[in-house]
């Protein structure tokens, strides 16, 4: 039996089973985090814009023309902004000496950092209030010199400062871990003096870092309500900021202008977050 | 440039890195720093770049003291280990660095810039890659982005810390017969550290082989494989076996019975005889070391035997050409060793 036998090769069938991928992916993750968004922030966020809409034209026409609405706005948006720009450059310090540096506290410091987070903002108002006032620790010997901290908008940058620190600590912080001494120790051999190593070598890597550091200590400081109030004096015109202002229209039973300058922050805000994102996006690249 | 260390120390928080070590560079020469990991070899080559300060000694760039000089005055070109790129920046921009770092007024202009760093980059091979950032790139590539951004300054020296240590085996052979032949090109002073005693020994015009902080031996490669001056770099350089017996008049014993005639005068008493594999001969039972194989393995063109010998139950290996395969002995086989060539050193003791 040696007869050569030609044998055709079976035609393979398709596979029959639908390829899926191992792990729980897409849909279960989209469903929850649509859910959620729904539920826990869109339609309270909705609800606020339909109250809103109760102004009418009229209505809006006031809340817009108000100087003291647009004087709070300003406050507001213009302290977080500041705020969150000094909490950046000293956050991005204080997130640079913590990784680069050994010293005796420094687990110590560390921990301090995230005291902000934890405190009532209330609580920080206070002591805040206590030292920068006229008679405060502080405030008596900048009141000579004519800087006016407690009750003036210096005061409202520098309860958002500290609201704002932790923020921009721990968002450049892990970033600041993960890079070496090797890059400035290139750079530096390869000539480039201190200032050029910072600028060059150092800072381009955490930009996006940094922005996302801003962008949570800016929200944070629009939002902020508790350790203003202490020490802003809150002197329409000159110290007081929209939460506030929102605050005051509800205990007078104005719903419809307290809503109406919710609505307003929630805009600008959003409108801001957007562009900080897309700055973002255009850092990255 | 010539480079000359002279009693050079660094102290590390309680333990000495190097204790005086004492060098002289040629200009346009090859150097092979070899060592185990802790010996020091990374610190020398830092000391050297300036990226630590030293507690004693001096290093001389020609007859400037390196101490008086900038990091920027120095102008070492430094390949790291991980090649520290700049993440950020293209392969271009990665390499342009140096000039683009310099004072105004020794800053070449653009254009200069841009025509340094192509013929840069073409001569290390990626003339197309100057737009891709490091991420883009293999291993090997990132390495030839790191030594043209540190040839781009017109460095001094060039000193290269565990350059293939990074590498899979095929890639880091390429390379070092690359590396060869920019040094040739270029005429470089070079320095590399590396762990690996192959690559010091294929590619350096001179090695230095240190041991816990201190230098064993400065040779050719041919030296230091062939007249290894201590037992460390006997063992270090390359395998072989180191056999316990003693000397006693122009004779090296192991058990009483003379095994290898000595070459050098060494006092008579309790010795090392350090062979390498490949300078044993087979024997009669009665000749030489007696032993018994043990094991037999084949690997791309030799025989290698493991062979237990009767004194100290030690195995030593024992290379034959693949081409006598028919000489091998079986494994079970009682057999001589007959040393043909060997160092001789005193036992430590």
């Amino acid at each position: 039996m040696s007869t050569a036998v030609a044998i055709a090769d079976p035609p393979v069938p398709a596979p029959a089973v639908r390829w899926r991928d191992p792990l729980p992916g897409f849909g279960l993750t989209l469903g929850w985090t649509l859910t959620w968004l729904g539920l826990i922030v869109l339609l309270p966020l909705a609800a606020l814009v339909v109250r809103a809409s109760d102004l009418g034209g009229d209505g809006w026409a006031a809340i817009l023309a108000s100087q003291r609405v647009q004087r709070a706005l300003w406050l507001s948006f213009g302290s977080a902004l500041l705020a969150a720009t000094v909490a950046t450059v000293v956050g991005a310090l204080v997130a640079w000496v913590l990784v680069r540096y050994r010293f005796p506290g420094r687990r110590l410091l560390d921990a301090m950092v995230d005291l902000p987070f934890a405190l009532p903002t209330a609580v920080a108002g206070i002591a805040l209030t206590a030292l920068y006032s006229g008679q405060g620790w502080i405030g008596r010997h900048l009141e000579p010199l004519g800087i006016q901290v407690a009750q003036a908008p210096l005061g409202i940058v520098l309860a958002l400062v500290f609201i704002g620190l932790p923020f921009t600590v721990r968002t450049v912080q892990p970033l600041l871990e993960t890079t070496t001494r090797e890059l400035e120790e290139a750079a530096a051999t390869l000539g480039a003096s201190r200032p050029t190593i910072l600028r060059r070598v150092v800072l381009p890597p955490l930009l996006p870092a940094l922005l996302t550091g801003f962008s949570l200590a800016f929200a944070r400081g629009v939002g902020e309500y508790g350790s203003v109030i202490f020490i802003a004096g809150n002197i329409p015109f000159v110290s007081e900021i929209a939460p506030l202002l929102i605050v005051i229209k509800l205990e007078e039973f104005d719903y419809a202008g307290a809503t109406g300058v919710a609505v307003l922050m929630l805009a600008i805000s959003f409108v801001l977050l957007l562009a900080i994102s897309g700055l973002q996006k255009w850092v990255g690249k | 440039m010539d480079i000359r260390v002279e009693s050079l120390h660094k102290q590390f928080s309680g333990f000495a890195a190097l204790h005086g070590i004492d060098l002289s560079i040629r200009s346009g020469e090859l150097i092979a720093l070899l060592g185990p990991s802790g010996s020091g070899k990374t610190t020398l080559l830092r000391a050297l770049a300036g990226l630590v300060p030293i507690d004693g000694g001096r290093i001389l760039f020609g007859e400037r003291d390196a101490a008086t000089l900038t990091l920027r005055e120095r102008r070492v070109g430094f390949v790291f280990q991980h090649y520290a790129l700049f993440k950020h920046l293209d392969v271009f921009e990665n390499v342009a660095f140096g000039l683009r770092s310099r004072p105004r007024r020794e800053r070449p202009a653009a254009a200069e810039i841009a025509a340094r760093v192509d013929a840069l980059l073409r001569r290390v091979q990626l003339g197309g890659l100057a737009g891709r950032l490091p991420d883009q790139l293999s291993g090997g590539q990132r390495q030839r982005v790191a030594l043209a951004r540190a040839m781009a300054i017109d460095p001094t020296v060039l000193l290269l810390d565990e350059p293939f240590g990074a590498l899979d085996a095929k890639v880091r052979v390429e390379l070092r017969r690359w590396l060869r032949q920019i040094h040739d090109d270029t005429g470089y002073t070079t320095v590399f550290v590396t762990h690996d005693q192959e690559e010091a020994l294929e590619l350096a015009d001179r090695v230095v082989v240190l041991n816990q902080g201190r230098i064993e031996q400065v040779g050719t490669p041919d030296e230091v494989y062939r007249q290894p001056v201590s037992s460390f770099v006997f063992d270090f350089i390359g395998r072989g076996a180191q056999i316990a017996g003693q000397a006693r008049a122009g004779q090296f014993l192991v058990d009483g019975r003379p095994v290898y005639a000595l070459r050098s005068t060494i006092g008579d008493g309790p010795a090392l005889l350090s062979v390498r594999p490949h300078h044993f001969e087979i024997a009669a039972p009665e000749h030489g070391l007696r032993g018994q194989v043990r094991q037999q393995r084949q690997l791309a063109g030799r025989i290698t035997l493991d062979v237990q010998l009767e004194a100290g139950a030690q195995v030593v290996e024992v290379d034959l050409d693949a081409l006598q395969s028919g000489l091998a002995p079986a494994v079970g086989a009682r057999i001589g060793l007959q040393p043909v060539a060997g160092t001789v050193f005193r036992a430590a003791d």
